[in-house]
């Protein structure tokens, strides 16, 4: 194991999966000679030519249905938003053309895609580039989501996604990608299945259900808890669909008090699902109604202190452990 | 593999008898209601498809919009698959699951049947960036209506074809109205194959109703991007003698009009070339309808007594190879 960034990370799974795969290739804007917008792609147009690092205009709809083509003839196109807001340009192609392809087809074509990119509200962004897609995608089957908090998951997932036989989404962390982590040397095949989540940190009092930006969140809000012995269980999701029931309810049977600090909005965000699926399951194991942690309601404001407002925090957080521990 | 060269008129005829007939006995099982959903007809517009698919090579992609009956008939997709779909039966050319409207069939390499207007335009680009990344020299047919022209993903797709130099044949089934809305009243160009110059697309128009000319303009265009890639734009004016779908009575033009177009009729019309060479009679003619005829008639009775899917296949179609969500 060597410490990397989660740059380096997903950098490595990029590089990795072009070497092992011909059909595999990699599309966006500024991917290739701006070496990429967040320098996710650096040194992959030196590396690989640009047969297979391909530049696009700004055209998210046209790129994104020119992959889903690609894909249909059983190319692996790894297709790069500058991030999930612009995503929504090309809404129709990802929810209408990826997913649907199979059924529609009567099963005669699968989609072998991955769309990656930073996703949910980074830095003072406002409201146009701050969102949180994951909702959204998951309403539509057909799209697998991960969500990977750390470097080993961002190059375990995204090496995944990209052997997939069906359309997945990889949301990348926006905040987290100068963050650093333990990973395994490149000469070992790092894969994490799709639909596993991974309990990032021991505890018996409660459990927090999060994932993405909100697992260092977690972590840290747990090491304060711990000063104040309690004693909290971080559940990271790391995929959205396939959604990880049964870890969720090994560690809510453990605890029987639950926390879920979601990214995203309140109105029909992962935790409203997660919530559903744990009071239907095991409804007998809850000592508390369970909270959720989210964004306000609103588009994201600019202002910093407002920003950091709406968006959940460690005071939210901690605030709401307390009341499940009725502490 | 079969060289366009090869393809015999009289077949071509028969090909596009077959649609013509295939499509008025869907008309009639549509109000039978024996057909649901959407469903939007071909008639009238069958030299279009028959021309381009004589004109091109089976192993060319070919992706269409939503009036897609007539596509996969003239790749070869047989006409009890596609009246079996249509009645959403498990022997249907996508088991039942897409309808009308999503008409595929791999093995002749036709990707679809899709009905977000514009939105498969794209998808072409796809293809043919796929042949061009695997060094083949396969082209890709993709067809649209004039109501595509005015989509983004259309434009977006366009600037990426000509970009890449995509060996894609545009082709544009101008059949004069979107739904209801003329191109007049839709379109801010004079003629629509102006679109392609904004791309810097070498275009053409061609007459849609005229089968030889379709397939030799096709022909021209897809030698020359088979030695070199790159895409071409056809505006190809034809008419379509139903409504938008089987919904629409079409009050929104005239008879004179639709009588106008009738009178040249793009069957009729390689009949007469056809009958003027030598190389067809009227008795021969009459037996090709015959036959078209009664495999209609059969492919009726085929998806009539075929099984529907059960209902807990459904599952089997979300993800490929099963998976959990």
């Amino acid at each position: 194991m060597r410490e990397i960034t989660y740059r380096q990370a997903l950098n490595e799974a990029l590089a990795e999966e072009l070497a092992r795969d011909p059909n595999v290739f990699l599309m966006g804007e500024e991917v290739a000679e701006y070496q990429g917008a967040y320098k996710v792609s650096q040194g992959l147009l030196e590396k690989f030519g640009p047969k297979r690092i391909i530049d696009t205009p700004i055209s998210e709809n046209g790129f994104a249905g020119l992959g889903i083509g690609a894909a249909m003839t059983g190319l692996r196109p790894i297709v790069e938003f500058m991030t999930f807001s612009f995503s929504l340009v090309a809404f129709d192609q990802v929810v209408n053309n990826a997913p649907n392809m199979l059924m529609m087809s009567g099963g005669q074509f699968n989609i072998p895609i991955t769309f990656r990119g930073p996703n949910g509200p980074a830095h003072q962004l406002a409201a146009t580039h701050s969102h949180a897609t994951e909702c959204l995608y998951a309403n539509f089957p057909g799209l697998k989501i991960c969500t990977p908090a750390t470097p080993r998951d961002a190059k375990g997932l995204l090496k995944t996604a990209v052997r997939d036989d069906n359309p997945v989404l990889v949301l990348e962390a926006e905040l987290l990608y100068s963050s650093k982590g333990m990973v395994e040397p490149p000469d070992e095949d790092l894969l994490i299945p799709l639909g596993e989540a991974e309990v990032k940190r021991e505890g018996s009092d409660v459990s927090i259900i999060c994932y993405a930006q909100t697992v260092p969140l977690a972590l840290s809000v747990a090491a304060q808890l711990e000063e104040e012995d309690i004693s909290a269980e971080i559940v990271d999701l790391r995929s959205i669909k396939p959604l990880d029931e049964q870890a969720i309810f090994n560690s809510v049977s453990k605890t029987h008090r639950v926390v879920i600090v979601e990214q995203d909005r309140p109105f029909c965000g992962v935790g409203a699902e997660v919530c559903y699926r744990i009071q239907k399951n095991i409804f007998d194991e809850l000592d508390a109604p369970i909270i959720r942690v989210s964004q306000e309601d609103v588009p994201m404001p600019y202002n910093e202190k407002l920003e950091k407002f709406v968006l959940p925090n460690a005071d939210k957080l901690l605030s709401a452990v307390k009341k499940v521990c009725y502490a | 593999m079969q060289r366009p060269e090869q393809r015999d008129e009289v077949e071509m005829l028969a090909l596009m008898l077959l649609i013509r007939r295939f499509e008025e006995r869907a008309s009639q099982q549509y109000q039978a209601q024996k057909i649901g959903g959407f469903c939007h007809l071909y008639i009238g517009q069958e030299a279009v498809v028959v021309g381009a698919v004589a004109a091109a090579r089976d192993d060319d992609y070919i992706i269409t919009a939503y009036r897609d009956h007539g596509h996969a008939l003239a790749r070869g997709t047989s006409a009890n698959a596609c009246m079996a779909e249509l009645f959403g039966k498990s022997t249907g050319c996508t088991l039942g699951l897409g309808g009308s409207m999503h008409f595929f069939d791999k093995q002749r390499h036709m990707y679809g049947g899709h009905a977000i207007v514009g939105a498969h335009v794209p998808l072409a680009a796809g293809l043919a960036f796929a042949s061009k990344y695997r060094e083949e020299d396969r082209v890709t047919l993709c067809f649209f209506g004039d109501g595509s022209i005015n989509q983004g993903a259309f434009h977006e797709a366009l600037n990426l074809i000509a970009l890449y130099k995509l060996p894609v044949v545009l082709i544009c089934e101008n059949n004069l109205f979107a739904m209801g809305t003329s191109v007049k009243r839709s379109t801010s160009l004079k003629q629509i194959v102006d679109r392609a110059e904004g791309y810097d697309i070498p275009g053409d128009i061609v007459d849609g109703m005229n089968f030889r000319e379709v397939r030799d303009k096709i022909a021209e265009v897809v030698t020359s991007m088979r030695k070199e890639p790159h895409p071409a734009f056809l505006e190809v004016r034809t008419y379509r003698y139903r409504g938008h779908s089987m919904s629409d009575p079409a009050s929104y033009r005239t008879k004179d009009e639709l009588e106008k177009y009738r009178l040249d009729d793009p069957i009729l019309r390689l009949r007469a070339q056809l009958t003027r060479e030598g190389k067809l009679t009227n008795e021969q003619f009459d037996e090709l309808d015959k036959k078209a005829k009664q495999t209609v008639l059969e492919s009726v009775k085929f998806a009539e007594e075929s099984p529907e899917l059960p209902v807990e296949d459904v599952y089997k179609y979300a993800f490929f190879y099963g998976g959990k969500s």
